[in-house]
């Protein structure tokens, strides 16, 4: 169907975008690029143009740097496990008849309409906060010492608030993934007498394999660059300091202009290393 | 019902604000200034000035955090956004120094006095002789306590406590089944919170960042004598979730009647005190920030300052803002607005020779000893190579000390020892400090 | 899935997921109570529930300290005129990508995502220098710019896996009764497609409205949104956990109702093709 003419016609369509990524791409990345071979201090008055790989050297070899790298893969992986697990469960209850569906989507989406900035402070002062906050009611209600969610268990309470935010957006694609289901197979399968839990590991699991690939890659694009849920709720420490984070705190808290390029440039390599990495899946899983 | 005439209300304002928005005025000046509670009431003030001098003002109010990222990285790159920024005592030398800054040496009103200054205060604002900020308030920090526990506990505050005595007080007044935590301080990880406690609190054990060939000091027995107590008078009084605690949460249990104790800064009498605020207004008692005996005290000093970067281009403006601000008719106007204990303290010798100030303010005096005593210039009992006394002044110190901060906030929370966090922390300072050319 | 159910079995999954969706909703519920209470009611022991003096004096404070209706007009600007560009750009390139795929098509589609992964702080200064020197700093037009070119990866891979369902013998019907290429996109494309492109449009806006952290640091006051906003809120002297509240809701309410009015073309965009 392709002609020489819509073809032609195509690349001028697609040019306009793949331009503008293009200059977004190269203007900032090319000046990152610059600044992390210089010593760029700007509280110090500080420029010097080149001092070779002293940047990246000294961002590689700090004990910051893989922990950091670790933290990122645990929250992004404690966030997609929560985040995907729930959905199934929420999507196929969502799909149960019931009284009131529209409302009861309606709540479950809510979260994901609030600002990262707004649910953090949210989670902090009224739920986590061990004097003031819900849970430590709810604790000693249950006569139990109140727990100290954020410095006791940062990570899990960070991978708590940004999977609130998200659970609605995996919801959301599993369930119209769910109730594309033909209704048929499934009863066909009750008639054959398969419980239930074989009914949802071999017809329904293997149904919403693709729109899993899905939530997993646009997630991760977003979860990697996390960043205002911890800078709210923890400012990186107990351990919560993620790769992103760790940038910040060169660019913005040190002043290290050259130092916090050098960590992005690391940063955005590891990152297209994920996305390779992703696209081979889900490159594969979306082709047909 | 409310949220729609809410809405409504926000409908309609947005037409009034694209109304106003064509609706351009010559003598507009931006200021970025702290939602801290002083810092609020001169926004609500400054319709005043806007009325006497025809100008408007564009506020940027933002949290501590976010206004630092803003204002540094506007200053670093010459953005010329703001006409007057809020800064501390931290920030005022280095910019100073880097010439960012115009000078407030001249040009000022003339009943702008600067020789009224508190002179810690202004000296910790001065480079090379130059008045680069003017302070809008000055704090140091000391100890408040429950004169009720305290008596209950049978025990009486001295003037000038040690930390000994502070320590076992603490445990004297501690009931956890009735939710009373002998001691409140900062935890949470950041050089302006738990490292500004900690540093100010080094001091009076003898400690220090640095000694005169700039090599860390972390390994030394002072720190491991400061960090070791700290921790185990938490353990032993202070409330649970300390690590997490800053000034803002400190603040609230103090005046929810949760702690006995709390070692923070001066400017949370007014608030302690303040009746409508604090269930505990009427029992706060207040005294000089504990020692070891050593010659100096765990105080720290700080002054929320206005400032105007050199990238302004109405700096006569601006100048006339901060005159007005930061000088004697402000504090006539706050007196008569909202009495005279909300008054910015903690900047000028006449504020605390008003009588009507000192019979308003039963703390007034222990803050004006207090910022008296802190001296930024010889911070500790040891000799030090920088300036500043809960922090070194230089660069690097910010993004240093919020490291070290989540170290020792790390030990706090009971997650490592308190050798693994100074190991960690000597370890980190002498990497950056070399990184840093020293 | 049209079974019979019985009643009492409905009645059980009602009671289920409403008790799941208000677990969920629960913490926008309990801003909202807080919103409405004084700041000593905010942190009572125990909580209080309904029975409260209800006050919108937290409202009224916060809107006398911040210029709300400038930030939520800024807000409003900035996530439309954001989306509606990416849009403009994103909608040719995946129709040809959808419907002219080539060699390097998918290659294409994958440097788009990972421009995507850019840590934004990475390139903070060089962007404010960009700005500075363009003199677009504070600027709504600096914010639309950047805020599309980040999630443009976005719009395109949606409108793209969006286009691809739909069939391609139609077209060549179109373009067999010599339909230009401009007729056919305008007169045959959009049609069928426009409830993807709507989905499109309305994840998007909520994408941009939430973004905080180029909204914070490229703007002062002319541009600057509800983002920023709340930053003015979040942590003074004290913990002011009502008028924390009502900033927040203020700051959230416009964009849930807008979400609650849309949630069904939501659902059908989200689903990026997913569902066959």
């Amino acid at each position: 169907m392709a002609t020489q003419h819509s073809r032609t016609s195509a690349r001028i369509m697609v040019a306009p975008a793949v331009f503008v990524l293009l200059v977004w791409m190269l203007v900032p990345l090319c000046m990152t690029l610059y600044f992390s071979f210089a010593d760029y201090r700007p509280l110090r008055a500080t420029f010097d143009a080149w001092i070779g790989f002293d940047n990246y050297v000294s961002f590689l070899t700090s004990d910051s740097f893989l922990s950091s790298v670790g933290v990122t893969l645990q929250m992004v992986a404690g966030i997609l496990c929560i985040t995907i697990g729930g959905g199934v469960v929420l999507a196929l209850l969502l799909d149960q008849p019931m009284f009131g569906q529209g409302i009861v989507r309606i709540l479950v989406i809510a979260p994901f309409f609030v600002m990262p900035t707004v649910s953090a402070l949210v989670w902090k002062n009224m739920f986590f906060n061990v004097d003031n906050g819900l849970f430590s009611y709810l604790w000693r209600f249950f006569g139990a010492q109140p727990y100290d969610f954020l410095s006791q268990a940062p990570l899990f309470s960070i991978i708590v608030i940004v999977a609130w935010q998200w659970l609605p957006f995996a919801t959301l694609i599993l369930l119209t993934a769910v109730q594309s289901l033909s209704s048929e197979q499934l009863e066909a399968a009750e008639m054959d007498g398969a419980p239930p839990l074989s009914r949802f590991w071999h017809i329904i699991l293997p149904h919403l394999s693709r729109a899993i690939t899905v939530v997993i890659l646009i997630q991760t694009i977003f979860l990697l660059s996390i960043f205002a849920e911890i800078f709210v709720t923890t400012n990186g420490a107990f351990g919560t300091r993620t790769l992103t984070y760790l940038v910040y705190q060169r660019v913005l808290e040190s002043q290290n202009i050259g130092l916090g390029s050098a960590g992005g440039i690391v940063a955005v390599i590891l990152a297209n290393v994920v996305a390779i990495f992703l696209m081979r899946i889900v490159g594969k899983n979306l082709d047909n | 019902m409310i949220l729609k005439s809410a809405l409504w209300g926000s409908a309609a304002g947005v037409c009034l604000a694209a109304g106003l928005a064509t609706i351009a005025t010559a003598e507009e000046i931006t200021i970025a200034t702290v939602n801290n509670g002083d810092m609020v009431r001169m926004q609500a003030l400054s319709p005043a000035w806007e009325e006497q001098t025809g100008n408007t003002i564009n506020w940027v109010v933002l949290e501590e955090n976010v206004l630092r990222q803003n204002v540094t990285t506007d200053i670093s790159t010459g953005g010329g956004q703001y006409d007057v920024m809020t800064i501390g005592t931290y920030e005022a030398p280095i910019w100073g120094a880097n010439d960012w800054l115009v000078s407030l040496n001249d040009g000022m009103a003339d009943d702008w006095n600067a020789d009224d200054l508190l002179p810690a205060i202004r000296g910790g604002l001065t480079v090379d002789g130059t008045l680069v900020a003017a302070p809008f308030y000055g704090e140091s920090s000391m100890v408040m306590y429950r004169r009720d526990l305290m008596e209950a506990a049978g025990l009486e505050m001295p003037e000038a406590p040690t930390w000994q005595f502070i320590r076992e007080a603490a445990a004297a007044m501690t009931d956890r089944d009735a939710d009373i935590n002998g001691i409140c301080a900062r935890g949470k990880a950041g050089w302006g919170e738990n490292m500004a406690f900690l540093t100010a609190m080094s001091n009076s054990f003898g400690a220090r960042w640095f000694d005169m060939d700039w090599t860390a000091q972390f390994d030394s027995p002072e720190w491991a004598e400061t960090l070791t107590f700290y921790l185990e008078m938490m353990a032993e009084s202070g409330p649970a979730g300390a690590a997490n605690n800053g000034f803002n949460e400190n603040l609230t249990l103090f005046q929810q009647g949760k702690c006995g104790m709390w070692i923070d800064a001066t400017v949370a009498a007014s608030f302690v005190t303040n009746p409508e605020d604090s269930t505990v207004a009427d029992q706060v008692g207040f005294a000089l920030a504990p020692d070891t005996g050593l010659g100096k005290r765990g105080n720290w000093l700080w002054a929320w300052s206005l400032a105007i970067p050199a990238s302004s281009d109405k700096q006569e403006i601006a100048k006339d803002f901060i005159s007005w601000a930061t000088g004697p008719g402000y504090t006539t106007l706050v007196a008569e607005n909202e009495g005279w204990a909300n008054v910015p303290p903690g900047t000028r010798q006449s504020l605390y020779d008003n009588a009507e100030y000192l019979a308003a303010a039963p703390f007034a005096q222990m803050t004006l000893d207090s910022i008296n005593s802190a001296d930024p210039t010889a911070p500790s009992v040891q000799e030090v190579p920088y300036t500043g006394v809960q922090f070194v002044a230089i660069p690097e110190f910010a993004g240093i000390a919020t490291q070290v901060g989540q170290q020792f906030s790390d030990a706090l929370a009971g997650n490592m020892t308190a050798e693994e966090a100074l190991a960690a922390a000597q370890t980190l300072t002498t990497e950056e400090m070399e990184a840093a050319g020293y | 899935m049209a079974r019979a159910i019985s009643t009492p079995k409905k009645i059980m999954w009602t009671a289920l997921a409403w008790g799941v969706g208000l677990l969920i909703f629960f913490p926008i519920l309990w801003t909202f109570l807080t919103s409405f209470k004084t700041e000593a009611t905010a942190i009572s022991d125990p909580p209080v529930w309904f029975l409260f003096d209800w006050t919108t004096e937290n409202y009224s404070d916060v809107l006398a300290r911040s210029n709300y209706p400038l930030a939520l007009m800024n807000s409003i600007i900035i996530a439309v005129g954001s989306t509606l560009l990416g849009i403009v750009i994103a909608v040719p390139a995946a129709w040809a990508m959808a419907f002219v795929p080539g060699k390097r098509t998918k290659d294409v589609l994958m440097w788009m995502l990972s421009t995507k992964m850019l840590p934004a702080v990475g390139v903070l200064y060089p962007l404010v220098l960009i700005a500075k020197y363009l003199n677009v700093y504070d600027s709504r037009i600096m914010l639309i710019v950047v805020l599309m070119l980040i999630n443009l990866p976005i719009i395109v891979w949606m409108l793209y896996t969006y286009f691809r369902e739909i069939p391609g013998e139609i077209l060549e019907a179109a373009r067999m009764d010599g339909a230009s290429l401009g007729k056919e996109i305008i007169y045959v494309l959009t049609p069928m497609a426009l409830p993807g492109i709507a989905s499109t449009i309305l994840l998007n806006i909520i994408l941009a409205w939430n973004e905080a952290f180029w909204t914070i640091l490229l703007t002062t006051v002319d541009a600057a949104p509800l983002t920023k906003f709340i930053a003015s809120f979040s942590a003074p002297e004290g913990l002011f956990y009502a008028k924390l509240s009502a900033a927040s809701i203020m700051a959230i309410a416009p964009i849930i109702v807008m979400g609650w009015f849309s949630q069904k073309q939501l659902v059908r965009g989200l689903t990026f093709g997913a569902v066959k």
